[in-house]
């Protein structure tokens, strides 16, 4: 039997100045019933613009030059490349017989419709199927992604509902007519590892069930590695690799596919084994200055909670509170890395911005100590809390928003001095060793932050905060923004710099690979509390608590050794009073962290303290 | 919602009550007022009579009083010559320069003053929204560059000088007397088919000529929110569905680009009133604007209160309508009101 859909020879080409640029160079696949294809690659390989072509979607400046698109639904044979975008042939294809799912399901659902009319839509314009009819159907269809409560879910809209349920209601808006093909561009990139794995496996479930085809879009290996059945992998527009699964992740051929495997940070890697960028950077480290020794801990976070008010209308209801933090202590040793793993909601990037003295904690200490001996952040003011504010740098998540557009790098990176008072004349030269630094060209100085890559941006990004030669640097999801390709690069400029430099780290992250690489010691959040604590070698070979254990086992591995359990991770985890004996915590109820074993601590509930005593 | 709405009509109470005294002292800034004007005029001629009449009127509405108690009398919370008599009792004054009630001065033209630009208002809307979409669906073509053109025409032309343009080649090209809203004849006659035809005959250069610069900006500012929306992801979203253009247009960007506009209303209805005097004294116009610049003017301070007042309360029921319609069409704001 032909494969269900086949590329063949496939060129997309965007209107540029001077000349065309062409996005995809005569690309072939098949795409078979019932199997899901991963296209794998960078950002720029073409696998976004692969999917668009494939739905006529693409922007109004692409232009598929060549080649065929032939999709076998039922008997006839249509070559989607050949049909005009806007014809009604492409129109009934589009949606109801081939349908996509995208990376950010807030900015993809309108948060002016509610989640039913969204999803029965589909179903309207095709079928013509009346509202009463399209409600139902949409009920089933949440029904069927695993919507708790699907009949009211109807009425909700987007903003409502969390990032997890929100690519579920993408999904059951995408599955509802029962199509062909699902195109899933990066569909669970943007989601917590938990989550991630939930969305996999409901994927996998619903192509059981119903016999689709998956062209799943993602740059994850670990991905790959547990959903795809046949791999292709694109480069610059090209296929360099495709086959079944097994053929290709056992034996990659191309250089550029084993690079990639060896450019995200993995769990079994070696001890100081360092990942290899695809593309080397160089950077030009000064050695360490002169600074007073410190003897004990340089951050030391004391039982701070932080509880924030939410706002009610209702006149006569009291205002919700909602303890963000509660309770967290961290310690920080000089020139190590401490890492805080957690999912979205869980406290983390509130606990980093009370260290910043960005948000007051209700309670507690921060203590930091610039070798005069510790002091109360919260307590500083004046020159004391200037002082403080300089030793202590943030670099961002996105480095996208982070850098001012009407900047140029040498005002981004001027700023800080400025602030702080260093001399016109040393700014300039400082300006030029630390694009150094950060393995950038000091002819970028006078360029805007637009002319930088991601990966170049977030360079830009740490060279600013380095500027003012801090001692700990906060960062907060420091590559979840960037393309694989440059995560490693980051990551491994972050890791010279603290060796060269004598910083601290404070990284914030969802991802455990990324921590596991980083950190030398790892406390994981849940619902703004810690549950374990341990260095990090301990953490991952012995995992206690069944948060941290769930959050390991929801991240896939590219090792096909290593399959992902998908019953394991579809209970929800990050609910206190499910948790197995002796970690359960009653509602409200705070529990109490023990030591296992030397430096490593777990959370216990109170029922294992009564029967202990 | 239901308490927030009760909420907002008290805020608004209040709101009218400061805007009220500030308008009263706004008005009696300036020294004398109109009455001790004309009873200095009427000494000066020696006519006894009139003076004497004035210095009735000066006793009836409390003019020899102190200001506050003019304040409080003109409210309608302290009684004056002949009991409670002020706004709050739907009194709105004597025109001194009419010698007319206020409101018998006003009336009509209150609510040809609404019709005129209630209509320029529907012609801004009629006309912009479809010349935006199609500019921003048609970006960097001829089309959108004429309509473009066409736009900045609109904003650069003054009014006025198109009202003085078109009044004279109407009355050259078509012999006709576009001045006034109905023909002059009709003046003082009941409304009949006859008036009403010429009314709206009348309609079409006020509409046009107080529209214009309104209709381009409008259309500059939804083609720049049209775009920004189109490019976001949801719209992709809409066509991978398979949603007809026009209709995922409609139903998703369009909508999104709405919210700035709703907005608006609030600020569009004082408008309404107080930004046409302009094109309304070339026109000559029948409407509100140009009987207020005289009240200021010769300081016939019911009149100029009564107009100030209308337009404050014109633009709080502008802000509550505009609130109100934000929260039915977004839910986002719907939900922050819970």
């Amino acid at each position: 039997m032909s494969a269900l859909l086949s590329i063949r020879d496939l060129a997309v080409a965007f209107r540029a100045e001077p000349t065309p640029f062409e996005a995809l160079h005569g690309l072939s696949l098949d795409v078979n019933r019932g199997r899901t294809l991963a296209l794998v690659g960078e950002s720029g390989s073409g696998k976004s613009v692969t999917a668009q072509a494939i739905l006529r979607i693409l922007p109004p400046s692409a232009t598929i030059t060549r080649g065929r698109i032939l999709f076998r639904d039922g008997a006839a044979e249509v070559d989607i490349a050949r049909l005009p975008a806007e014809s009604s042939t492409m129109r009934a294809i589009r949606g109801q017989r081939i349908a996509m799912i995208f990376q950010e399901p807030m900015t993809c659902l309108s948060p002016l419709h509610t989640i039913g009319d969204q999803i029965g839509e589909a179903l309207r314009i095709h079928t013509g199927a009346d509202r009463r009819e399209a409600d139902a159907r949409a009920q089933e269809a949440l029904a069927r992604v695993g919507f708790p409560d699907p009949k009211r879910a109807l009425g909700t809209y987007p903003f409502e509902l969390s990032g997890g349920l929100r690519q579920r209601a993408m999904i059951a808006m995408a599955l509802i007519l029962k199509p062909a093909v699902l195109v899933a561009d990066e569909p669970t990139t943007a989601l917590d590892v938990t989550t991630q794995a939930q969305i996999l496996a409901l994927l996998s479930r619903l192509q059981e069930e119903t016999g689709m085809a998956i062209l799943l879009i993602t740059h994850d290996l670990g991905v790959v590695a547990n959903v795809a059945h046949d791999v292709a992998v694109l480069y610059r527009g090209r296929l360099v690799e495709s086959g079944p699964r097994e053929a290709v992740m056992r034996a990659p051929g191309h250089a550029y596919l084993k690079a990639l495997l060896h450019a995200v940070p993995r769990f079994d890697m070696a001890p100081g084994e360092r990942l290899t960028p695809i593309r080397p950077a160089k950077a030009d480290i000064p050695p360490e200055r002169e600074r007073a020794p410190l003897t004990g801990p340089i951050l030391q976070v004391e039982g701070v909670s932080k509880t924030f008010t939410l706002r009610s209308g209702r006149l006569w209801q009291k205002p919700r509170l909602v303890h963000a933090v509660a309770d967290v202590s961290l310690s920080l040793a000089a020139g190590r890395t401490l890492g805080l793993v957690g999912e979205s909601g869980s406290g983390k990037t509130t606990v980093s911005k009370m260290i910043m003295r960005a948000l007051e904690p209700d309670s507690g200490r921060i203590l930091f100590d610039d070798g005069g001996g510790p002091r109360d952040v919260h307590t500083l003011s004046g020159d004391a809390l200037f002082a403080y504010r300089r030793t202590v740098q943030f670099v961002f998540q996105d480095p996208y928003a982070s850098l001012d557009p009407r900047m140029t790098v040498r005002q981004i990176l001027s700023e800080p001095m400025e602030i702080h008072g260093v001399p016109a004349a040393t700014r300039k030269e400082r300006c030029r060793s630390l694009m150094a630094m950060v393995g950038l060209e000091a002819s970028g100085l006078a360029r805007y932050p637009h002319a930088f890559s991601g990966g170049q941006r977030q360079r830009i990004g740490i060279a600013r905060a380095l500027a003012v030669e801090p001692r700990l640097l906060v960062l907060d999801e420091p590559v979840s923004a960037l393309d694989v390709s440059v995560q490693a690069q980051i990551l491994n400029l972050l890791k010279d710099l603290q060796a060269a430099l004598g910083l601290s780290y404070l990284i914030v992250s969802h991802n455990l690979a990324v921590i596991d690489y980083m950190a030398d010691t790892i406390s994981v959040m849940c619902r703004g509390r810690i549950v374990e604590e341990a260095p990090r070698a301990a953490l991952f070979r012995r995992p206690v608590h069944p948060y941290t254990r769930a959050l390991l086992a929801a991240v896939p591995d590219p090792s096909l050794d290593h399959p992902l359990d998908f019953a394991a991770v579809a209970a929800d985890r990050n609910d206190p009073t499910r948790w197995e004996a002796p970690y359960r915590l009653e509602p409200d109820e705070a529990g109490a962290m023990r030591a296992i074993e030397a430096g490593h601590r777990v959370r216990f509930g109170g029922a294992t303290e009564a029967a202990a005593a | 919602m239901i308490a927030a709405i009760l909420r907002r009509i008290v805020t608004m109470a209040a709101t009218l009550l400061v805007i009220s005294a500030l308008v009263f002292i706004i008005i009696k800034l300036p020294p004398g007022d109109y009455l001790t004007n004309q009873i200095l005029e009427l000494r000066a001629t020696g006519d006894a009579s009139s003076v004497a009449k004035a210095q009735l009127l000066v006793t009836q509405y409390g003019l020899d009083r102190p200001i506050w108690q003019q304040y409080l009398m003109w409210i309608g919370v302290m009684p004056g010559a002949g009991g409670f008599s002020g706004l709050l009792q739907g009194d709105w004054g004597w025109s001194f320069e009419y010698d007319k009630p206020v409101a018998d001065v006003v009336g009509d033209a209150l609510w040809l003053t609404l019709l005129i630009n209630l209509t320029a208002v529907v012609f801004v809307h009629l006309v912009a929204i479809p010349a935006a979409i199609y500019s921003a669906t048609h970006r960097n073509t001829f089309g959108d560059a004429v309509v473009t053109l066409l736009g900045y025409v609109g904003l650069a032309v003054p009014g006025f000088l198109l009202a003085l343009i078109l009044l004279f080649y109407a009355n050259r090209w078509f012999g006709l007397s576009i001045g006034g809203l109905y023909d002059s004849a009709l003046t003082n006659r009941p409304w009949t088919w006859d008036k009403i035809r010429s009314l709206l005959g009348h309609l079409i250069v006020p509409t046009l000529v107080i529209g214009l610069g309104g209709t381009a900006a409008m259309i500059r500012r939804m083609r720049a929110n049209l775009l920004d929306e189109l490019a976001k992801p949801y719209t992709v979203t809409a066509r991978a569905k398979g949603l007809p253009p026009l209709k995922a247009l409609l139903k998703y960007p369009f909508r999104m680009s709405l919210n700035p506009f709703v907005a608006d209303i609030g600020n569009l209805l004082p408008h309404l009133v107080s930004g046409s005097v302009l094109v309304s004294l070339v026109l000559s116009l029948p409407t509100v604007g140009p009987l207020l610049l005289d009240a200021l003017r010769s300081q016939d301070q019911f009149m100029a209160g009564f107009i100030l007042m209308f337009v404050a309360a014109l633009t709080l029921v502008g802000m509550l309508i505009s609130d109100l319609t934000l929260v039915w069409l977004d839910p986002r704001i719907r939900m922050g009101l819970r």
